[in-house]
This record gives C-alpha cells, structure tokens and sequence, in this order.
C-alpha cells in the first residue's frame, strides 16, 4: 500500500502558443466542438440573410423621391420600400393633427426635456437634486402650457399659490399639534384660529365670484394661509418664525398681485390646441413619459401600503392593485372614454383621462415589482435600521427602497417598454398614436399600392424598437453601475 | 336570502342602465348643445379612403367628412367648425349613444336592427353601397351570369359569404369560395391568380383595386348582390336634430338636380327658377323653420358643394378610387339619389 506525495513544486508551464485573444475567443466560443461549429454558421447565415433582406428592402430596391403612388409603382413589382410615402406622411406621423405653425412648441418641449434628463441620466452628473426638481417639479408645467396653450403665466402662479398654501396649510397642522402640549391659553387660541380658517375658507370662496372656480379656490387657499401664518409658531425659535411670516405674506402678496395684474392688463397668451388635435409619436412620447414618470412613485406607495400592518391600507391597496391588474388596460380607457361622460357632467379633457387611466394601470403593476423587491430585503436590514433608531420613512427611505429599487431594475424597465408599446390603445379614445395614424396613413387612396404596407411597418417598427432599445440599453448601463447581481 | 341578494344586485343594473339611457335621452336639443361648443362633433372612421380619412397634411376629407363639414357650414358658416371624432368599427355606436359626438358620419350601413335595438335614427342614405365583383380582363366576362363555376377570394367574418351563396343558389350558379382572414391576404392571393374574381363591397373593391400592381387589368362588374345602404345616424328622441341632417343632404342633392354648384351659387341667387330661389333662401322661411338661417343651403353649397361634387371629388372620377356613380346617380338619371322637394 502506498500513498502518493508530492515531494516538489510542478514547474510552471508557459502559456498555450497562438493564444491571441481573436483565437482563444473563436476556438472557446464559437468552435468548441463540431455542433457549436455547425450552429454558429447556421446562425451566421440565418442573420445575414435577415440583414440582407432587410437592406435589399429598404435601401437597395426601395424608391426615395416622388409626391404619389405612380413613383413607387416600380417597386411594386420588387418589393421595396416606398419611402416619398413616410416623407408625405410624417408631418402626420410625428405631429397627428397639431397645426404645422405651432410644431416648433413640441419641438421646444422635446429640447429643453432632452437637456434635463440626459445629465439626469448620467450617473456621474452633478446637480442631479436641481436637475429632479427641474424636470419632475418644473418641466410638466412648462410642457402643459406650450403644448396646450393659453395665458402663459396664470398656471405657473396658480401652481405656485397652491404649493405655498398647502406648505402653511402643513405648518399649521404641525402647530395645531404640537399646541396639545401647550398651556390652555393657547389652546383656546389655537380653537379660534381653526375657527377663523374655516371663516376665511367661507370668505374666499364667496367673496371672489368673478374670479373662475380654481382662482376662488385659490384666493380661498390664500387667505387661508395668510390667517395660519399669523398664528404659526414654529417650535425651532422666534427669529425663523418670523422670517417664514415674512416670507409666505410677500409671497402671497406678490402672487395675488400678479393674478390681479394679469388678469387687468391682457397678459400673453399661446394659442390653444385641444388635445384632439395632438398625435403621432408626440402623442406616444406624451402617454408613455407620463405613464413612466407617474407609475415609479404610485407603485412605491401601493407596494408600501401593501406590506403595510394597517389593515385597512393593506385591504384597500390589495383591492386597488387586483382590480386595475384584473381588468384589461383597453376596458379601462374604454371605460373613462364612454361611460365616465354619462356619468359626469363636465368630465375631464379625454387625454387627461386616458393618462390617468394609464398611470394607475401602470402604477399597479409597478406596485407588483416593487414588492418584490421588498421581500427580497433581509429582516437584518430592517432590524439595523430599527436598532440605529430610524423611524419607518427613514427606515424606507434610506435602508430598504434603495436596495429594493435597485435589485428590480430589469423588472421595472420590462414594465416601461410594455407601457411604451401599450400606448397604441389610445386609438380607442379616437387619438391617433404613432401607430394609428400610420394606419390611416395607409387608407389614403392617393397613395395606395402593394408597397405601402410593409414600408410602414418598417417605419413604425424600427421608431419602436429604437425606443425601446434605448430603454433596456440605458436599464443595462445602470445595471452595471450598481452592481445589483453581486458579480465578484 | 340570496335570491333577494340577486333581486338587489337586478335592482342595481337597472338601475345604473336606467340612468344611463336617460341621460342620454334627456341630452336636449342637440342643435342647441352644438351652438353652445361652437362646432360639430361628428363620429368618423380610423380611415377609410374615400370616405373618411386625414390626408397629409392633417385635414380630414371624404364623403363621410363633407356631409359633416355641410352641417357645420349650415349651422355656422363654417365648414371647419367641426371636431372629428374618430371611431372604430367597435366602439361607433357607443359613441353615438353615450353623446360623445352629435352624429355618425361613417360608412354605417342602415339596417332595421340598428333603428329598432340600437336606438339609432338613419334617414338618408349618402352612399348605395353593396358587395361587387372585380375580374382579370382577360377571363372576358362582363356581367356575373358568365361567372359560372368560378372561384372567388373573399374575406370572412362579414356577410359577403351568406349574400354569395343565396346569390349563385337563386340564379343556379355554381361556384367555389376561397376565404382569408384579413381584405389585404385575400387582395393579395386574388392578384396571384388563386381565384377568378374577388369580391366584398363596392366601394371597397374599388379601393384595393387601387392596390393592385396593374389595376387596368381588372375590371369591377356592374352588379350588386346585397343592399348596403350607408348613411348618417343620430341619437333617437331629437326629431329637430334628425331633419337638419336629413334636410342637409336632400340640400345637396337638390343643388345638383337645379344645377347649384360651389362655382356658380352666387350667379344662381340671381336666378329666377322659383325652386332656386327657395333652395337660397331667397324665398320664403324654410331655414328659419328648420331652426337655421335662411340661407343655409346656399351656405352648403357655398363651402362644400353639391351632392355630385363631392362624390366625384372624394370617390368618383377625380379620385384615385374612381368609383362610377352607377346607382348613386341621380333619380333623374336612372340612379336611387332622389331629394324630396324644398318648399
């Protein structure tokens, strides 16, 4: 019986000759063995017949000039692309019905949202707090009043009112609870400033009635603010107190001094386009950006309020997330389109409710993935955060939903380039989409002919894909950046 | 207890159905709903060409499209006061119903079920339509009794199938059907010689004809084997409304039989033809009773034309289509277009 040792070291080898990584590379990965060898040229020769098909149709036989169907007559016969087509079309195509001399505002709106959100998306960038509040906070309003229309200046400031009212309205809930602990004096100063809101809510309300329901509202809100900040004592020391008085009264003075301005000297105006003008890929981008944007925070809330102990919002949000994922998106635009004006008086502009409809739709599925990324999140994690002394918010928002976040990434862009293609149902509610209009794009007689069709799903196809491409690419990249699959 | 349960829930869709119908019903006058938005909403196709469909540079035409710019023309003046609401084939009749637009100007074909079920109210027919036959010139046959024993490409899913057979049973025809899915695979597989004639409605035989590599090769056949009347419709239970959409066309049919077109309709009010000068407005109150002004069928003929020019400009002669207008000619004309008098 013998037990074989190694007595000494085995003599280091040198590396394998002709090691270039071009052939370490073919014969590792592409000729391992002779079936691998086989299907990387079936492969190779399936792709290049795609790609060659691909080219011979839309560059090789395809027709590039001409104003109707007689120029594309010749590749009627050979299959090409029949591009004068896409060329009549595109004003069509890009812009639905929106009027040629107010195109340069979309183009605007593409522009400036292009400079916010590339650095926004760098993930290296630098003022990206400024650039968030810039493009979330400031850049929706900008787009409603160049794409809609109207008096320029009216929406900024009824923005900006409301926001500050319900900042005091805020301060003033806090103070009305910290007062509990204050001695019965001011207690009962605190019942007459309750009283005096609701006094000034009634004022406001009836005392403008020339003014329109949202500026009542708003003047309303106002007074209601003026009356909170006159009483408001916040706990952090006198000096601060008074410069947020200070601030919120000048502030309200100099908002309601512009309304009234603007509302006596003519104030400038952008004409309105209705939505049932707007259209094509515009129309996609609109649905698809808001639908993107909106879904994150209302999926983070319903995922939240769904692990949440408080029975009621756990119910209502699982009834929320099952109902809106239990019936299909096209019911629900339906639904809003049709029904809700039978119901309704005045009901809202049919884009709004097609967004809305969109962003709930969309919210509930990201409430699904989001979820599933919170129960991916250790116990450990929450205890740390619990040990450390941080409250629920805290704990969420700095422990947990970062991490949650960032470990469901593929999920949540699987779900944007899904809404990005479900926009195309908007053509219920009568909007032509990218897609819808590229359909009656086809009807036109002027241009009917063999070609048509494939060149505009060529067109309408490679617009998609490009989207979409940009969106799993850019998901990748992040991916990457952070690391999320722990790769050593 | 669950029968009453089930009671209850009974109580409730009729209930919400309740409201529903009688919101709609309890609309109001609809002309008046219109002056106050300040133009027409009018329910149109996703794109049909011919009929209705934005062109290139976003203005919507058709034949569909000019009926609804003549009643914006005849209640404002105006013939671009007009929302074009686009419909799909689905969703039309809700539309109506639910108010979302004033009128249905999209190749509806006018059957008893839909006056009688739907609630709708047709009236006049702007469009003779019915299934067609198109042939390979070379076949030689100039009329559907040469068809005997040939194989036809159609589409299923529609009503062409049943109108085929009841047709070649009657007239002891024989024949073979090839049915496809979707219109451009059967064009597609007609224009490969899989069949000697392919068939569906006229005005659609007409617009892939225009598809077709070489469309002289093949000729349409003069006859119709089914009846589609096409046609505007509007919510039952305002007779008001109805007479203006009626009143509009049977405006411009009447313009075309007393020679009335948008070139000379200004020449014309000098005209001392008595049926003119009512047609104009220039005599007697017949706008005013209609709940318009006096001159609103001048204004329609004025801004879009008479019954024959937008037939030859939308679907006839002077477009692609270039549908023949065969039974949509006049009455006059041995045609089924024929107006009561204005007066």
């Amino acid at each position: 019986m013998e037990t074989y040792v190694q007595s000494h070291p085995i003599p280091v080898a040198q590396p394998p000759k002709h090691a270039s990584p071009l052939g370490r590379w073919l014969r590792h990965e592409i000729l391992a063995s002779p079936i691998q060898a086989v299907g990387t040229l079936l492969g190779l020769s399936l792709a290049l017949t795609l790609i060659w098909a691909l080219v011979d149709f839309t560059i090789v036989n395809a027709v590039w000039t001409g104003s109707n169907r007689a120029a594309c007559a010749m590749v009627d016969q050979q299959l090409g692309a029949c591009w004068p087509f896409i060329k009549d079309k595109l004003g069509q195509l890009m812009y639905g019905f929106y009027p040629a001399d107010a195109r340069w505002r979309v183009n605007l709106v593409y522009a400036v949202g292009l400079v916010l959100l590339i650095p926004l998306l760098h993930p290296r960038a630098r003022y990206k707090l400024h650039l968030s509040i810039a493009f979330f906070g400031l850049f929706p309003l900008f787009a409603y009043v160049l794409l809609y229309g109207g008096p320029v200046f009216r929406p900024w400031l009824r923005a900006g009112a409301t926001l500050v009212c319900f900042l005091a309205l805020t301060c003033l809930a806090v103070h009305l609870k910290l007062i509990n602990e204050q001695p019965f004096a001011r207690q009962v100063r605190a019942f007459g400033l309750v009283v005096a809101s609701i006094v000034a809510l009634v004022v406001g309300l009836a005392i403008a009635p020339v003014f329109e329901v949202a500026d009542r509202l708003n003047f309303a809100l106002l007074l209601l603010c003026l009356v909170a900040l006159a009483e408001n004592r916040s706990p952090r020391g006198e000096d601060r107190v008074w410069a947020e008085r200070g601030f919120c009264l000048a502030w309200a003075g100099f908002v309601l001094g512009l309304s009234c301005g603007f509302d006596i000297v003519a104030q400038p105006a952008l004409q309105i386009i209705p939505t049932s003008q707007w259209g094509g890929l515009f129309v996609t981008l609109v649905v698809a950006t808001t639908g993107i944007v909106a879904s994150v925070p209302i999926g983070i809330v319903l995922a939240l309020a769904r692990r949440s102990s408080a029975p009621i919002i756990r119910t209502l949000a699982i009834g929320f997330i099952e109902i809106v994922r239990g019936v299909p998106l096209i019911t629900i635009l339906f639904f809003s389109t049709y029904m809700l004006p039978l119901f309704l008086d005045q009901p809202p502009d049919g884009l709004v409710r097609v967004l809305i409809g969109v962003s709930l739709f969309a919210g509930a599925y990201m409430a699904e993935i989001i979820r599933g990324g919170l129960q991916a999140i250790p116990k450990g994690q929450y205890e740390a955060a619990a040990s450390l002394g941080l409250g629920y918010s805290q704990t969420m928002g700095l422990i947990v939903l970062p991490q949650a976040i960032r470990l469901v990434i593929p999920g949540v862009v699987n779900s944007f380039i899904g809404l990005f293609k479900d926009t195309t149902l908007v053509s219920v509610v009568s909007i032509f989409d990218l897609l819808g209009g590229m359909r009656a794009a086809f009807t036109d007689p002027a241009w009917s002919g063999p070609s048509i069709l494939y060149t505009g799903f060529a067109f309408t196809g490679m617009i998609y894909f490009g989207f979409c491409y940009l969106m799993s690419s850019y998901s990748r990249l992040m991916e990457e950046h952070l690391r999320v699959d722990h790769r050593t | 207890m669950f029968s009453q349960r089930i009671k209850n829930l009974m109580g409730c869709v009729f209930a919400a159905v309740t409201v529903m119908t009688s919101s709609a019903a309890i609309a109001g006058p609809t002309l008046q709903k219109i002056k106050d938005r300040g133009e027409l909403a009018c329910g149109v196709s996703q794109g049909i060409g011919g009929f209705s469909m934005p062109d290139s540079s976003g203005k919507w035409t058709g034949l569909d499209v000019d009926l609804c710019r003549a009643i914006a023309s005849a209640i404002f003046d105006d013939p671009n006061k007009v929302q074009f609401v686009a419909l799909s084939a689905k969703d039309r009749f809700t539309a109506l119903q639910s108010g979302a637009v004033d009128l249905l100007s999209r190749n509806t074909t006018w059957t008893m079920s839909r006056e009688s079920a739907l609630g709708m109210s047709f009236s006049v027919v702007n469009f003779y339509d019915g299934q067609g036959f198109m042939a390979n010139k070379s076949l030689g046959v100039s009329s559907l009794k040469d068809l005997s024993g040939a194989t036809v490409c159609l589409t299923s899913g529609t009503t062409h199938e049943m109108n085929l057979a009841d047709y070649f049973r009657t007239h002891k025809l024989k024949y073979e059907a090839i049915v496809f899915v979707t219109a451009d695979e059967t064009i597609k597989a007609f224009e490969a010689n899989r069949c000697d004639v392919y068939s569906a409605d006229t005005s659609a035989v007409y617009a892939q004809k225009s598809k077709l590599k070489q469309p002289d090769e093949y000729v349409v056949l003069p006859e119709l084997i089914s009846k589609e009347p096409l046609g505007p419709a509007v919510r039952q239970g305002d007779a008001e409304w109805g007479n203006i959409v009626k009143w509009t066309h049977f405006a411009m049919i009447n313009a075309e039989e007393l020679g009335v077109n948008r070139a000379n309709v200004v020449e014309m009010r000098k005209s001392e033809n008595p049926e003119i000068r009512r047609l104009l407005g220039l005599e007697g109150n017949l706008g005013e009773s209609l709940g318009l002004s006096k001159d609103w069928a001048d204004r329609i003929v004025r801004h879009v034309g008479n019954y024959g020019e937008i037939f030859e400009a939308n679907v006839g002669s002077q477009s692609p289509l270039g549908i023949k207008r065969g039974v949509n000619s006049l009455w006059s004309n041995g045609g089924l277009q024929y107006a009561p008098p204005i007066r």
